[in-house]
Protein backbone atom coordinates (compact mmCIF):
# COMPACT_ATOMS: atom_id res chain seq x y z
CA UNK A 1 0.00 0.00 0.00
CA UNK A 2 2.47 2.63 1.18
CA UNK A 3 6.20 3.18 1.10
CA UNK A 4 7.49 -0.23 2.11
CA UNK A 5 10.95 0.70 3.36
CA UNK A 6 10.51 2.34 6.73
CA UNK A 7 12.08 1.48 10.04
CA UNK A 8 8.58 0.80 11.30
CA UNK A 9 7.76 -1.70 8.57
CA UNK A 10 11.10 -3.46 8.77
CA UNK A 11 10.77 -3.91 12.53
CA UNK A 12 7.84 -6.21 11.87
CA UNK A 13 8.89 -7.83 8.60
CA UNK A 14 12.56 -8.54 9.12
CA UNK A 15 12.70 -10.71 12.28
CA UNK A 16 10.83 -13.62 10.72
CA UNK A 17 12.71 -13.28 7.44
CA UNK A 18 16.07 -13.33 9.21
CA UNK A 19 15.10 -16.23 11.47
CA UNK A 20 13.82 -18.40 8.63
CA UNK A 21 16.83 -17.58 6.45
CA UNK A 22 19.30 -18.34 9.23
CA UNK A 23 17.61 -21.40 10.67
CA UNK A 24 15.49 -22.84 7.87
CA UNK A 25 16.99 -21.99 4.48
CA UNK A 26 20.64 -22.14 5.51
CA UNK A 27 20.34 -25.58 7.16
CA UNK A 28 18.70 -26.97 4.02
CA UNK A 29 21.35 -25.38 1.80
CA UNK A 30 24.02 -26.66 4.15
CA UNK A 31 22.56 -30.13 3.70
CA UNK A 32 23.42 -29.89 -0.01
CA UNK A 33 27.01 -28.89 0.77
CA UNK A 34 27.25 -31.58 3.42
CA UNK A 35 26.33 -34.28 0.94
CA UNK A 36 29.65 -33.61 -0.85
CA UNK A 37 31.79 -33.74 2.29
CA UNK A 38 33.96 -36.72 3.12
CA UNK A 39 34.42 -38.66 6.33
CA UNK A 40 37.93 -39.70 7.26
CA UNK A 41 38.82 -41.35 10.57
CA UNK A 42 35.32 -40.66 11.85
CA UNK A 43 35.72 -36.93 11.23
CA UNK A 44 33.83 -34.95 8.64
CA UNK A 45 35.85 -32.76 6.32
CA UNK A 46 34.66 -30.06 3.96
CA UNK A 47 35.24 -31.37 0.48
CA UNK A 48 33.71 -31.62 -2.95
CA UNK A 49 33.46 -35.30 -3.55
CA UNK A 50 30.57 -37.24 -5.05
CA UNK A 51 31.56 -40.35 -3.10
CA UNK A 52 28.48 -40.21 -0.83
CA UNK A 53 26.09 -40.00 -3.75
CA UNK A 54 27.88 -42.83 -5.54
CA UNK A 55 27.95 -45.01 -2.41
CA UNK A 56 24.30 -44.51 -1.48
CA UNK A 57 22.95 -44.78 -5.02
CA UNK A 58 25.05 -47.88 -5.58
CA UNK A 59 23.44 -49.75 -2.71
CA UNK A 60 20.52 -52.03 -3.38
CA UNK A 61 19.40 -51.53 0.26
CA UNK A 62 18.79 -47.88 -0.51
CA UNK A 63 16.73 -48.55 -3.62
CA UNK A 64 14.71 -51.22 -1.82
CA UNK A 65 14.00 -48.79 0.98
CA UNK A 66 13.15 -46.10 -1.56
CA UNK A 67 10.67 -48.33 -3.35
CA UNK A 68 9.14 -49.56 -0.10
CA UNK A 69 8.76 -46.06 1.33
CA UNK A 70 7.24 -44.70 -1.86
CA UNK A 71 4.82 -47.61 -2.16
CA UNK A 72 3.81 -47.57 1.51
CA UNK A 73 3.30 -43.80 1.63
CA UNK A 74 1.30 -43.84 -1.63
CA UNK A 75 -0.82 -46.75 -0.43
CA UNK A 76 -1.39 -45.06 2.94
CA UNK A 77 -2.41 -41.80 1.24
CA UNK A 78 -4.92 -43.64 -0.95
CA UNK A 79 -6.19 -45.73 1.96
CA UNK A 80 -6.68 -42.81 4.31
CA UNK A 81 -8.39 -40.79 1.57
CA UNK A 82 -10.84 -43.61 0.90
CA UNK A 83 -11.48 -44.27 4.60
CA UNK A 84 -11.77 -40.61 5.56
CA UNK A 85 -14.09 -39.61 2.75
CA UNK A 86 -17.32 -41.23 4.00
CA UNK A 87 -16.60 -39.74 7.42
CA UNK A 88 -15.99 -36.23 6.07
CA UNK A 89 -18.96 -36.58 3.72
CA UNK A 90 -21.28 -37.63 6.54
CA UNK A 91 -20.07 -34.81 8.79
CA UNK A 92 -20.53 -32.28 6.01
CA UNK A 93 -23.94 -33.38 4.76
CA UNK A 94 -25.66 -35.40 7.47
CA UNK A 95 -24.96 -33.50 10.68
CA UNK A 96 -26.56 -30.37 12.06
CA UNK A 97 -24.56 -27.15 12.36
CA UNK A 98 -23.92 -27.70 16.09
CA UNK A 99 -22.98 -31.35 15.72
CA UNK A 100 -20.60 -30.42 12.91
CA UNK A 101 -18.84 -27.86 15.10
CA UNK A 102 -18.39 -30.50 17.80
CA UNK A 103 -17.15 -32.99 15.22
CA UNK A 104 -14.48 -30.51 14.08
CA UNK A 105 -13.47 -29.73 17.66
CA UNK A 106 -13.10 -33.44 18.47
CA UNK A 107 -11.03 -34.04 15.32
CA UNK A 108 -8.63 -31.28 16.38
CA UNK A 109 -7.89 -32.90 19.75
CA UNK A 110 -5.57 -35.61 18.35
CA UNK A 111 -3.21 -32.90 17.05
CA UNK A 112 -2.45 -32.03 20.63
CA UNK A 113 -1.88 -35.51 21.92
CA UNK A 114 1.53 -37.03 21.61
CA UNK A 115 1.85 -39.17 18.49
CA UNK A 116 4.42 -41.30 20.35
CA UNK A 117 1.96 -42.03 23.13
CA UNK A 118 -0.70 -43.04 20.63
CA UNK A 119 1.74 -45.34 18.84
CA UNK A 120 2.67 -46.96 22.16
CA UNK A 121 -1.02 -47.32 22.86
CA UNK A 122 -1.46 -49.21 19.58
CA UNK A 123 1.24 -51.59 20.76
CA UNK A 124 -1.05 -52.40 23.70
CA UNK A 125 -3.84 -53.22 21.25
CA UNK A 126 -1.76 -55.16 18.73
CA UNK A 127 0.81 -57.12 20.74
CA UNK A 128 0.58 -60.91 20.99
CA UNK A 129 -1.17 -60.80 24.37
CA UNK A 130 -2.77 -57.45 23.55
CA UNK A 131 -6.36 -56.31 23.62
CA UNK A 132 -7.29 -57.44 20.12
CA UNK A 133 -5.80 -60.91 20.49
CA UNK A 134 -7.48 -61.38 23.88
CA UNK A 135 -10.82 -60.41 22.35
CA UNK A 136 -10.26 -62.73 19.41
CA UNK A 137 -9.41 -65.43 21.95
CA UNK A 138 -12.89 -65.09 23.45
CA UNK A 139 -14.38 -66.32 20.19
CA UNK A 140 -11.71 -68.96 19.82
CA UNK A 141 -9.43 -67.28 17.27
CA UNK A 142 -5.77 -66.39 17.21
CA UNK A 143 -3.51 -65.30 18.62
CA UNK A 144 -2.22 -63.61 15.49
CA UNK A 145 1.07 -61.78 15.12
CA UNK A 146 -0.34 -58.32 14.52
CA UNK A 147 2.55 -56.22 15.71
CA UNK A 148 5.67 -55.75 13.57
CA UNK A 149 3.77 -56.10 10.33
CA UNK A 150 3.13 -53.74 7.44
CA UNK A 151 -0.50 -53.69 8.53
CA UNK A 152 0.52 -52.32 11.93
CA UNK A 153 2.60 -49.64 10.19
CA UNK A 154 -0.49 -48.70 8.21
CA UNK A 155 -2.48 -48.33 11.42
CA UNK A 156 0.24 -45.99 12.64
CA UNK A 157 0.10 -44.00 9.41
CA UNK A 158 -3.68 -43.77 9.73
CA UNK A 159 -3.31 -42.56 13.31
CA UNK A 160 -0.98 -39.87 12.05
CA UNK A 161 -3.02 -38.71 9.06
CA UNK A 162 -6.70 -39.63 9.51
CA UNK A 163 -7.74 -36.55 11.54
CA UNK A 164 -5.92 -34.13 9.21
CA UNK A 165 -7.37 -35.73 6.07
CA UNK A 166 -10.91 -35.74 7.48
CA UNK A 167 -10.60 -32.04 8.36
CA UNK A 168 -9.15 -31.02 4.98
CA UNK A 169 -11.76 -33.04 3.08
CA UNK A 170 -14.47 -31.62 5.30
CA UNK A 171 -13.45 -28.04 4.58
CA UNK A 172 -13.61 -28.63 0.83
CA UNK A 173 -16.96 -30.45 1.10
CA UNK A 174 -18.58 -27.75 3.24
CA UNK A 175 -17.92 -25.17 0.52
CA UNK A 176 -19.65 -27.15 -2.23
CA UNK A 177 -22.61 -25.30 -3.66
CA UNK A 178 -25.63 -27.22 -2.31
CA UNK A 179 -27.74 -26.20 -5.29
CA UNK A 180 -25.48 -28.38 -7.46
CA UNK A 181 -26.38 -31.41 -5.37
CA UNK A 182 -30.06 -30.55 -5.50
CA UNK A 183 -29.88 -30.04 -9.24
CA UNK A 184 -28.35 -33.48 -9.65
CA UNK A 185 -31.16 -34.97 -7.57
CA UNK A 186 -33.80 -33.13 -9.55
CA UNK A 187 -32.28 -34.49 -12.73
CA UNK A 188 -32.77 -37.99 -11.29
CA UNK A 189 -29.11 -38.57 -10.66
CA UNK A 190 -28.76 -41.39 -8.16
CA UNK A 191 -27.24 -40.99 -4.72
CA UNK A 192 -23.95 -42.72 -5.43
CA UNK A 193 -23.68 -41.21 -8.88
CA UNK A 194 -24.12 -37.73 -7.38
CA UNK A 195 -21.21 -38.42 -5.06
CA UNK A 196 -18.92 -39.51 -7.86
CA UNK A 197 -19.98 -37.10 -10.59
CA UNK A 198 -20.88 -33.96 -8.67
CA UNK A 199 -19.43 -33.94 -5.18
CA UNK A 200 -15.99 -35.47 -5.73
CA UNK A 201 -15.19 -33.34 -8.83
CA UNK A 202 -16.30 -30.17 -7.00
CA UNK A 203 -14.13 -30.99 -4.01
CA UNK A 204 -11.21 -32.27 -6.08
CA UNK A 205 -8.69 -29.62 -5.01
CA UNK A 206 -9.28 -30.26 -1.32
CA UNK A 207 -9.27 -34.04 -1.70
CA UNK A 208 -6.00 -34.06 -3.64
CA UNK A 209 -4.32 -31.65 -1.22
CA UNK A 210 -5.46 -33.82 1.70
CA UNK A 211 -4.00 -36.92 0.07
CA UNK A 212 -0.78 -35.01 -0.66
CA UNK A 213 -0.39 -34.04 3.00
CA UNK A 214 -1.02 -37.64 4.02
CA UNK A 215 1.65 -38.76 1.57
CA UNK A 216 4.19 -36.22 2.86
CA UNK A 217 3.56 -37.15 6.49
CA UNK A 218 3.80 -40.90 5.91
CA UNK A 219 6.83 -40.56 3.63
CA UNK A 220 8.79 -38.84 6.38
CA UNK A 221 7.49 -40.68 9.44
CA UNK A 222 9.95 -42.95 11.23
CA UNK A 223 7.91 -43.76 14.34
CA UNK A 224 5.28 -46.10 12.90
CA UNK A 225 7.67 -48.13 10.71
CA UNK A 226 9.96 -48.70 13.71
CA UNK A 227 7.63 -49.14 16.66
CA UNK A 228 4.65 -50.73 14.92
CA UNK A 229 6.29 -52.15 11.81
CA UNK A 230 9.30 -53.47 13.72
CA UNK A 231 11.78 -51.71 11.44
CA UNK A 232 11.21 -54.22 8.66
CA UNK A 233 10.93 -53.39 5.79
CA UNK A 234 13.34 -50.50 6.20
CA UNK A 235 12.08 -47.11 5.10
CA UNK A 236 14.11 -44.07 4.09
CA UNK A 237 13.35 -42.28 7.35
CA UNK A 238 14.68 -45.26 9.30
CA UNK A 239 17.81 -45.19 7.13
CA UNK A 240 18.29 -41.50 7.95
CA UNK A 241 17.88 -41.91 11.70
CA UNK A 242 20.16 -44.97 11.73
CA UNK A 243 22.81 -43.33 9.60
CA UNK A 244 22.71 -40.12 11.64
CA UNK A 245 22.54 -41.57 15.12
CA UNK A 246 25.14 -44.29 14.62
CA UNK A 247 28.42 -42.60 13.92
CA UNK A 248 29.48 -39.70 11.80
CA UNK A 249 27.99 -40.68 8.45
CA UNK A 250 25.96 -37.47 8.22
CA UNK A 251 26.97 -36.79 4.60
CA UNK A 252 25.34 -40.05 3.55
CA UNK A 253 22.23 -39.25 5.54
CA UNK A 254 22.21 -35.89 3.74
CA UNK A 255 22.14 -37.71 0.38
CA UNK A 256 19.10 -39.71 1.51
CA UNK A 257 17.39 -36.59 2.87
CA UNK A 258 17.98 -34.65 -0.36
CA UNK A 259 16.62 -37.56 -2.40
CA UNK A 260 13.51 -37.47 -0.20
CA UNK A 261 13.11 -33.72 -0.68
CA UNK A 262 13.47 -34.13 -4.45
CA UNK A 263 10.85 -36.87 -4.50
CA UNK A 264 8.47 -34.83 -2.37
CA UNK A 265 8.87 -31.80 -4.63
CA UNK A 266 8.05 -33.89 -7.72
CA UNK A 267 5.04 -35.50 -6.04
CA UNK A 268 3.77 -32.19 -4.65
CA UNK A 269 4.15 -30.48 -8.02
CA UNK A 270 2.35 -33.30 -9.84
CA UNK A 271 -0.43 -33.38 -7.24
CA UNK A 272 -1.02 -29.63 -7.37
CA UNK A 273 -1.08 -29.70 -11.15
CA UNK A 274 -3.55 -32.55 -11.10
CA UNK A 275 -5.68 -30.76 -8.50
CA UNK A 276 -5.98 -27.58 -10.55
CA UNK A 277 -6.09 -29.24 -13.97
CA UNK A 278 -8.77 -27.72 -16.15
CA UNK A 279 -9.37 -24.84 -13.77
CA UNK A 280 -8.68 -21.45 -15.21
CA UNK A 281 -9.61 -19.32 -12.23
CA UNK B 1 -29.68 -25.52 5.34
CA UNK B 2 -29.77 -29.14 6.42
CA UNK B 3 -33.50 -28.79 7.16
CA UNK B 4 -34.11 -27.57 3.67
CA UNK B 5 -32.34 -30.35 1.90
CA UNK B 6 -33.83 -33.00 4.11
CA UNK B 7 -37.17 -31.77 2.81
CA UNK B 8 -36.16 -31.44 -0.81
CA UNK B 9 -33.81 -34.38 -1.33
CA UNK B 10 -35.01 -37.91 -1.10
CA UNK B 11 -33.27 -39.43 1.87
CA UNK B 12 -32.65 -43.00 2.54
CA UNK B 13 -32.85 -43.68 6.27
CA UNK B 14 -30.64 -46.76 6.09
CA UNK B 15 -27.87 -44.92 4.25
CA UNK B 16 -28.02 -41.99 6.67
CA UNK B 17 -27.84 -44.33 9.62
CA UNK B 18 -24.92 -46.25 8.09
CA UNK B 19 -23.05 -43.00 7.52
CA UNK B 20 -23.61 -41.89 11.09
CA UNK B 21 -22.39 -45.25 12.38
CA UNK B 22 -19.34 -44.75 10.17
CA UNK B 23 -18.65 -41.36 11.80
CA UNK B 24 -18.76 -43.02 15.21
CA UNK B 25 -16.35 -45.73 14.00
CA UNK B 26 -13.99 -43.08 12.65
CA UNK B 27 -13.94 -41.26 15.98
CA UNK B 28 -13.57 -44.57 17.83
CA UNK B 29 -10.43 -45.27 15.79
CA UNK B 30 -9.04 -41.82 16.56
CA UNK B 31 -9.81 -41.90 20.27
CA UNK B 32 -9.12 -45.58 21.03
CA UNK B 33 -5.37 -45.05 21.58
CA UNK B 34 -5.94 -41.85 23.55
CA UNK B 35 -8.51 -43.49 25.82
CA UNK B 36 -6.44 -46.65 26.22
CA UNK B 37 -3.43 -44.63 27.24
CA UNK B 38 -5.49 -42.92 29.94
CA UNK B 39 -7.02 -46.16 31.23
CA UNK B 40 -3.76 -48.09 31.35
CA UNK B 41 -1.93 -45.25 33.06
CA UNK B 42 -4.08 -46.13 36.10
CA UNK B 43 -3.62 -49.88 35.76
CA UNK B 44 -1.11 -51.98 37.70
CA UNK B 45 -0.07 -54.47 34.98
CA UNK B 46 3.47 -54.39 33.70
CA UNK B 47 2.29 -55.57 30.28
CA UNK B 48 -1.00 -53.79 29.77
CA UNK B 49 -3.87 -55.74 28.25
CA UNK B 50 -7.36 -56.84 29.17
CA UNK B 51 -8.76 -57.95 31.58
CA UNK B 52 -7.63 -54.91 33.55
CA UNK B 53 -5.47 -55.34 36.61
CA UNK B 54 -5.90 -53.31 39.76
CA UNK B 55 -6.31 -49.60 39.98
CA UNK B 56 -2.92 -48.18 40.74
CA UNK B 57 -0.99 -44.96 40.67
CA UNK B 58 2.37 -46.73 40.54
CA UNK B 59 3.25 -45.50 37.05
CA UNK B 60 2.63 -41.92 38.08
CA UNK B 61 4.80 -42.55 41.14
CA UNK B 62 7.48 -44.17 39.00
CA UNK B 63 7.45 -41.17 36.68
CA UNK B 64 7.39 -38.65 39.51
CA UNK B 65 10.38 -40.25 41.21
CA UNK B 66 12.49 -40.29 38.05
CA UNK B 67 14.84 -37.28 38.15
CA UNK B 68 15.36 -37.52 34.38
CA UNK B 69 11.65 -37.03 33.82
CA UNK B 70 11.75 -33.90 35.97
CA UNK B 71 14.72 -32.48 34.10
CA UNK B 72 12.91 -33.37 30.87
CA UNK B 73 9.82 -31.56 32.07
CA UNK B 74 11.90 -28.54 33.05
CA UNK B 75 13.48 -28.48 29.61
CA UNK B 76 10.11 -28.90 27.91
CA UNK B 77 8.58 -26.02 29.84
CA UNK B 78 11.59 -23.78 29.33
CA UNK B 79 11.69 -24.57 25.62
CA UNK B 80 7.91 -24.40 25.17
CA UNK B 81 7.47 -21.03 26.83
CA UNK B 82 10.45 -19.44 25.09
CA UNK B 83 9.37 -20.87 21.74
CA UNK B 84 5.82 -19.63 22.29
CA UNK B 85 6.96 -16.07 22.95
CA UNK B 86 9.49 -15.85 20.10
CA UNK B 87 7.31 -17.66 17.55
CA UNK B 88 4.31 -15.49 18.39
CA UNK B 89 6.37 -12.30 18.09
CA UNK B 90 7.80 -13.36 14.73
CA UNK B 91 4.43 -14.64 13.54
CA UNK B 92 2.79 -11.36 14.52
CA UNK B 93 5.34 -9.39 12.52
CA UNK B 94 4.86 -11.59 9.48
CA UNK B 95 1.07 -11.51 9.72
CA UNK B 96 1.12 -7.71 9.98
CA UNK B 97 3.53 -7.48 7.05
CA UNK B 98 1.22 -9.61 4.92
CA UNK B 99 -1.80 -7.59 6.07
CA UNK B 100 -0.40 -4.15 5.39
CA UNK B 101 2.34 -4.23 2.78
CA UNK B 102 2.68 -5.20 -0.82
CA UNK B 103 6.21 -5.56 -2.08
CA UNK B 104 8.39 -7.33 -4.60
CA UNK B 105 9.05 -10.92 -3.52
CA UNK B 106 6.11 -11.13 -1.17
CA UNK B 107 5.29 -14.62 -2.45
CA UNK B 108 8.75 -15.81 -1.42
CA UNK B 109 8.39 -14.10 1.94
CA UNK B 110 5.08 -15.85 2.57
CA UNK B 111 6.47 -19.18 1.41
CA UNK B 112 9.33 -18.84 3.91
CA UNK B 113 6.80 -17.95 6.56
CA UNK B 114 4.50 -20.91 5.92
CA UNK B 115 6.40 -23.85 4.38
CA UNK B 116 8.54 -25.16 7.30
CA UNK B 117 5.85 -27.39 8.92
CA UNK B 118 5.41 -29.30 5.65
CA UNK B 119 9.03 -30.46 5.52
CA UNK B 120 9.36 -33.97 7.01
CA UNK B 121 10.78 -33.73 10.53
CA UNK B 122 13.55 -36.28 9.93
CA UNK B 123 14.95 -34.10 7.17
CA UNK B 124 14.59 -30.90 9.16
CA UNK B 125 16.10 -32.64 12.18
CA UNK B 126 19.13 -33.81 10.23
CA UNK B 127 19.63 -30.43 8.55
CA UNK B 128 19.33 -28.60 11.89
CA UNK B 129 21.69 -30.99 13.64
CA UNK B 130 24.36 -30.69 10.95
CA UNK B 131 24.02 -26.92 10.61
CA UNK B 132 23.74 -26.08 14.30
CA UNK B 133 26.68 -28.26 15.25
CA UNK B 134 28.66 -26.55 12.51
CA UNK B 135 28.03 -23.16 14.14
CA UNK B 136 28.46 -24.74 17.62
CA UNK B 137 24.88 -24.33 18.72
CA UNK B 138 23.79 -27.97 18.90
CA UNK B 139 23.25 -30.23 21.85
CA UNK B 140 21.51 -27.85 24.20
CA UNK B 141 18.13 -26.39 24.97
CA UNK B 142 18.93 -23.37 22.79
CA UNK B 143 19.16 -25.55 19.68
CA UNK B 144 15.73 -27.05 20.39
CA UNK B 145 14.33 -23.53 20.83
CA UNK B 146 15.81 -22.39 17.52
CA UNK B 147 14.44 -25.38 15.65
CA UNK B 148 11.00 -25.24 17.24
CA UNK B 149 10.55 -21.56 16.47
CA UNK B 150 11.11 -22.38 12.78
CA UNK B 151 8.15 -24.79 12.72
CA UNK B 152 5.95 -22.91 15.23
CA UNK B 153 6.13 -19.37 13.81
CA UNK B 154 3.98 -20.35 10.77
CA UNK B 155 1.16 -21.46 13.09
CA UNK B 156 1.32 -18.17 14.99
CA UNK B 157 1.33 -16.25 11.75
CA UNK B 158 -1.71 -18.08 10.38
CA UNK B 159 -3.73 -17.52 13.56
CA UNK B 160 -2.91 -13.81 13.83
CA UNK B 161 -3.35 -13.22 10.08
CA UNK B 162 -6.83 -14.70 10.32
CA UNK B 163 -7.71 -12.25 13.08
CA UNK B 164 -6.27 -9.30 11.14
CA UNK B 165 -8.41 -10.18 8.14
CA UNK B 166 -11.47 -9.55 10.33
CA UNK B 167 -10.29 -6.01 10.94
CA UNK B 168 -11.54 -3.07 8.96
CA UNK B 169 -8.46 -1.78 7.06
CA UNK B 170 -9.70 1.80 7.50
CA UNK B 171 -9.29 1.63 11.27
CA UNK B 172 -5.54 2.01 11.14
CA UNK B 173 -5.77 4.81 8.57
CA UNK B 174 -8.34 6.54 10.76
CA UNK B 175 -5.91 6.49 13.67
CA UNK B 176 -3.22 8.07 11.46
CA UNK B 177 -5.64 10.77 10.30
CA UNK B 178 -6.40 11.54 13.92
CA UNK B 179 -2.72 12.27 14.41
CA UNK B 180 -1.45 8.96 15.74
CA UNK B 181 2.02 7.94 14.65
CA UNK B 182 2.42 4.49 13.10
CA UNK B 183 3.76 3.22 16.41
CA UNK B 184 0.86 4.69 18.35
CA UNK B 185 -1.64 3.20 15.92
CA UNK B 186 0.06 -0.16 16.37
CA UNK B 187 -0.14 0.12 20.14
CA UNK B 188 -3.67 1.44 20.43
CA UNK B 189 -5.45 -0.12 17.45
CA UNK B 190 -3.72 -3.19 16.00
CA UNK B 191 -2.44 -4.83 19.17
CA UNK B 192 -5.69 -4.49 21.16
CA UNK B 193 -7.65 -5.84 18.21
CA UNK B 194 -5.39 -8.88 17.72
CA UNK B 195 -4.84 -9.53 21.43
CA UNK B 196 -7.05 -12.66 21.60
CA UNK B 197 -5.25 -14.09 18.57
CA UNK B 198 -1.87 -13.23 20.06
CA UNK B 199 -2.64 -15.21 23.21
CA UNK B 200 -4.26 -17.95 21.13
CA UNK B 201 -1.09 -18.20 19.03
CA UNK B 202 1.03 -18.22 22.19
CA UNK B 203 -0.83 -21.21 23.62
CA UNK B 204 -1.03 -23.13 20.33
CA UNK B 205 2.69 -22.73 19.59
CA UNK B 206 3.50 -23.81 23.14
CA UNK B 207 1.32 -26.88 22.67
CA UNK B 208 3.02 -27.72 19.35
CA UNK B 209 6.43 -27.41 20.98
CA UNK B 210 5.37 -29.57 23.96
CA UNK B 211 4.54 -32.46 21.63
CA UNK B 212 7.37 -32.20 19.12
CA UNK B 213 9.85 -35.02 19.58
CA UNK B 214 11.63 -35.75 16.31
CA UNK B 215 13.58 -32.54 15.69
CA UNK B 216 14.16 -32.21 19.43
CA UNK B 217 15.55 -35.75 19.44
CA UNK B 218 18.03 -34.89 16.69
CA UNK B 219 19.32 -31.62 18.11
CA UNK B 220 18.85 -31.82 21.88
CA UNK B 221 21.86 -33.95 22.77
CA UNK B 222 21.81 -34.57 26.51
CA UNK B 223 19.25 -31.88 27.27
CA UNK B 224 16.28 -34.06 26.42
CA UNK B 225 12.79 -32.67 26.46
CA UNK B 226 9.95 -34.79 27.81
CA UNK B 227 8.75 -36.09 24.42
CA UNK B 228 12.32 -37.15 23.62
CA UNK B 229 12.34 -38.99 26.95
CA UNK B 230 9.16 -40.79 25.86
CA UNK B 231 10.92 -41.80 22.65
CA UNK B 232 13.66 -43.21 24.87
CA UNK B 233 11.12 -45.20 26.87
CA UNK B 234 9.71 -46.56 23.60
CA UNK B 235 13.16 -47.67 22.51
CA UNK B 236 14.18 -49.18 25.79
CA UNK B 237 12.20 -50.81 28.54
CA UNK B 238 8.74 -50.36 27.09
CA UNK B 239 6.68 -49.54 30.09
CA UNK B 240 3.31 -48.11 31.05
CA UNK B 241 5.17 -45.05 32.28
CA UNK B 242 4.61 -43.70 28.78
CA UNK B 243 0.89 -43.72 29.52
CA UNK B 244 1.37 -41.71 32.70
CA UNK B 245 3.52 -39.12 30.93
CA UNK B 246 1.18 -39.15 27.94
CA UNK B 247 -1.86 -38.48 30.09
CA UNK B 248 -0.07 -35.66 31.85
CA UNK B 249 1.08 -34.07 28.59
CA UNK B 250 -2.39 -34.53 27.11
CA UNK B 251 -4.03 -32.70 30.00
CA UNK B 252 -1.45 -29.88 29.77
CA UNK B 253 -1.81 -29.49 25.99
CA UNK B 254 -5.60 -29.62 26.12
CA UNK B 255 -5.66 -26.94 28.81
CA UNK B 256 -3.60 -24.71 26.54
CA UNK B 257 -5.73 -25.46 23.50
CA UNK B 258 -8.99 -24.86 25.33
CA UNK B 259 -7.63 -21.58 26.71
CA UNK B 260 -6.69 -20.61 23.15
CA UNK B 261 -10.12 -21.66 21.90
CA UNK B 262 -11.88 -19.55 24.54
CA UNK B 263 -9.74 -16.56 23.63
CA UNK B 264 -10.21 -17.00 19.89
CA UNK B 265 -13.94 -17.59 19.84
CA UNK B 266 -15.10 -15.90 23.04
CA UNK B 267 -13.78 -12.38 22.72
CA UNK B 268 -12.73 -12.90 19.12
CA UNK B 269 -16.31 -13.44 18.03
CA UNK B 270 -17.15 -9.80 18.56
CA UNK B 271 -15.99 -8.07 15.44
CA UNK B 272 -16.34 -4.65 17.13
CA UNK B 273 -12.69 -3.98 17.89
CA UNK B 274 -11.24 -1.38 20.19
CA UNK B 275 -14.49 -1.12 22.12
CA UNK B 276 -12.73 -2.08 25.34
CA UNK B 277 -9.84 0.24 24.68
Amino acid sequence: MRRPLTLYGLTFSLPLLIWQLLFFVFPLVFLVALSFWTVKNFRMQPDFDTVNWVTIYGRSVFWQAYGTTLAMAAFAAALVSVLAFPCAYAIAFKLSETARRWAVFLMVIPFFTSYLVRVYSWQIFLSDAGIINVMLGWIGLGPYGLLNTVGATMIGYLTLTFPLVVLLQLFSLVFIDRTLVEAAHNLRCGRLRTVFEVIIPSARVGLVIAALFAFILCFGDFVSPIYLGGGDPTTLSILITDTTKSGQQWPRAAVIALTMIGTLLVVAFAAVRFAYKGRTK
Amino acid sequence: MSDRDSASINRNRAVDLALKVYIVLGYAFVFAPIAASFVFSLNSDRFPSIPLGNFSLEWYQAVASDPLVWSGLRNTLLVGITVGVIATALGFGAAYTDYRYRFFGKQVYLALALIPPTIPVVILGLAMLAYLSRISLSGNALSVIIAHVVICAPFAMAIIRLRLSQMDPDLEAAAWNLGASEWAAMRHVIVPFTKPAIFGALFITMAVSFDEFAIAWFVSGLNETLPVKVLGFLQGQVSPRINAIGTFVFVTSMTLVILAQILLTGRGAQIRPAADE
